[in-house]
């Protein structure tokens, strides 16, 4: 099988990478490039274990294959902290006890992410609504959305006050 | 398996018509990707459109809109000038999976991929949507419903594949609905589904388009259903006769997601509640 060879930037650095044409972006983050915290739940596109952002849109990276790629920007869960300090969200998922197993954890915490950034002050329904596309076999989805809503609190007002 | 990703229409189309084996159009990959995995498809060729400029136009017009195929849903509702002019065409193709999904999915890949439940497939054919479809000979336009044939079937050749969805000049006082029956709220396939869109003249229906989804191999125009509604302001008598023609036009599955008789049913009761908010969008009042 002939390689494809990709060049993208994952969470800001650049990467290359040279996958087979059918490899998913899922096997290519995990395999090549060792950013394990990117999660298969079904590799289907129906738990979003695998969610990752491309060019700053929410996707299954189960769905996308590592040949699309090219010049591309990637954001995983491991770009969420910086310079070793946990994002809040992280912060939050912890002190709620937002996570039993983990394996869907970076899934909700690139979704979250993307929603806050979107809507700073979202209503329950549109969490639950936004995080329809992520499954958690074990917490029940309460304590993630607490974490969610406490995130964005904590996040409305650290933007208040460095203005 | 050959990975290409062409940027122009005319090399894509180079492309598809020189492959012998099985060869995909990938748009959004949601269903691709899926079948590829599941192993229901071995393509000896993949031809990624998204890298084609022209195929990520959105572009929203009194006129006319123009729904690139590489367009992903999410940007359908991000829109507002195109939820003002169309509703039930934004609220059917945000329908389709979760966030994840919308991030991905094209409503042209929904059409294509010839499932009788797209949700989508429905709202545009209410709508009367086009799809600009190109090939090694040129471009043709052709209605929506003449793109799928039955389950997985499509009327395109080799060749060819979608450029756009385009939809028509809007009208004053008109409007779309569409809506889909559903054990879950999200993350789930229409049980059946109803798309009604409908144009007033003095607080009157002048003309409507009733189709039914997911209750027969291929989406369903009723068009028994559309005289029901016209000429009325879907008081009561005119609501009970659009049902039982939309009743009438059911040929459904049987299985554990609904028996014939149950779908059959709330096909009506869908399309019933679809007219009503159609008609409210328009600026009908009873
Ligand atoms: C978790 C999950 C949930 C889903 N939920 C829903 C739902 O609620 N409702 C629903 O209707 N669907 C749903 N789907 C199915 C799927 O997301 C949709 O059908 C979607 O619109 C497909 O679009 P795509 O761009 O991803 O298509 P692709 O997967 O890229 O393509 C689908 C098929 O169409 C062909 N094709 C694509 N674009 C073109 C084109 N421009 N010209 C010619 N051929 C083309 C491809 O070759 C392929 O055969 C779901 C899928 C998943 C994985
Ligand atoms: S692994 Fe991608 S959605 Fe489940
Ligand atoms: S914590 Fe185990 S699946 Fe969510």
């Amino acid at each position: 099988m002939n390689g494809v060879t990709v060049s993208a930037k994952v969470n800001g650095d650049a990467v290359q990478y040279v996958c087979p044409p059918d490899e998913s972006l899922l096997d290519v983050l995990r395999n090549r490039l060792n950013l394990t915290g990117v999660k298969e739940g079904c590799g289907t596109g129906d738990c979003g274990a695998c969610s990752i952002t491309l060019d700053g849109r929410l996707v299954c990276s189960c769905l996308v294959l590592g040949a699309e790629a090219e010049g591309r920007e990637i954001g995983t869960v491991e770009g969420l902290s910086e310079g070793g300090k946990l994002h809040t969200l992280q912060e939050q998922f912890i002190e709620k006890a937002a996570l039993q197993c983990g394996i869907c954890t970076p899934g909700f915490l690139v979704a979250a992410k993307v929603l806050l950034e979107r809507n700073s002050n979202p209503s329950e329904e549109e969490i639950r609504y936004a995080l329809a596309g992520n499954l958690c076999r074990c917490t029940g989805y309460d304590k993630i959305v607490r974490a969610v809503q406490s995130s964005a609190k904590i996040m409305r007002r650290g933007k208040k006050a460095s203005r | 398996m050959r990975f290409e990703s062409p940027t122009t229409t005319k090399a894509a189309a180079a492309l598809l018509a020189s492959e012998s084996g099985v060869a995909h159009v990938l748009a959004g990959g949601t269903d691709l990707l899926v079948r590829m995995k599941m192993g229901a498809t071995e393509p000896d060729l993949v031809v990624d459109i998204k890298r084609i400029d022209s195929l990520r136009e959105l572009k929203v017009t009194a006129a006319g809109v123009h729904i690139g195929a590489a367009v992903p849903a999410i940007m359908l509702g991000e829109s507002d000038k195109l939820r003002g002019l169309w509703p039930g065409v934004v609220e059917a193709a945000n329908l389709i999976g979760s966030d994840q999904i919308q991030g991905r999915c094209t409503v042209a890949g929904n059409l294509c991929n010839a499932s009788p439940a797209a949700d989508s497939v429905p709202a545009l054919i209410a709508a009367g949507a086009k799809a600009v479809v190109v090939g090694t000979k040129g471009k043709r336009r052709v209605a929506v419903e003449k793109v799928v044939l039955g389950p997985g079937r499509t009327s395109l050749a080799r060749d060819e594949f979608i450029e756009a969805i385009v939809l028509p000049a809007r009208a004053g006082k008109s409007a779309d609905a569409y809506l889909r029956f559903t054990p879950r709220t999200e993350m789930d396939i229409a049980v059946v589904s109803a798309a009604i869109n409908l144009t007033l003249s003095r607080g009157i229906v002048q003309s409507a388009k009733v189709v039914l989804g997911a209750v027969a191999p291929t989406a369903v125009i009723v068009p028994a259903a559309a005289k029901a509604l016209i000429g009325t302001k879907l008081d009561d008598a005119a609501l009970a006769k659009m049902v039982t023609a939309c009743e009438a036009a059911c040929n459904p599955i049987d299985d554990k997601r609904g028996t014939i008789e149950y779908r059959t049913k709330v096909a009506g009761v869908m399309a019933r509640r679809a007219a009503l908010i159609a008609f409210e969008r328009a600026g009908g009042a009873k």
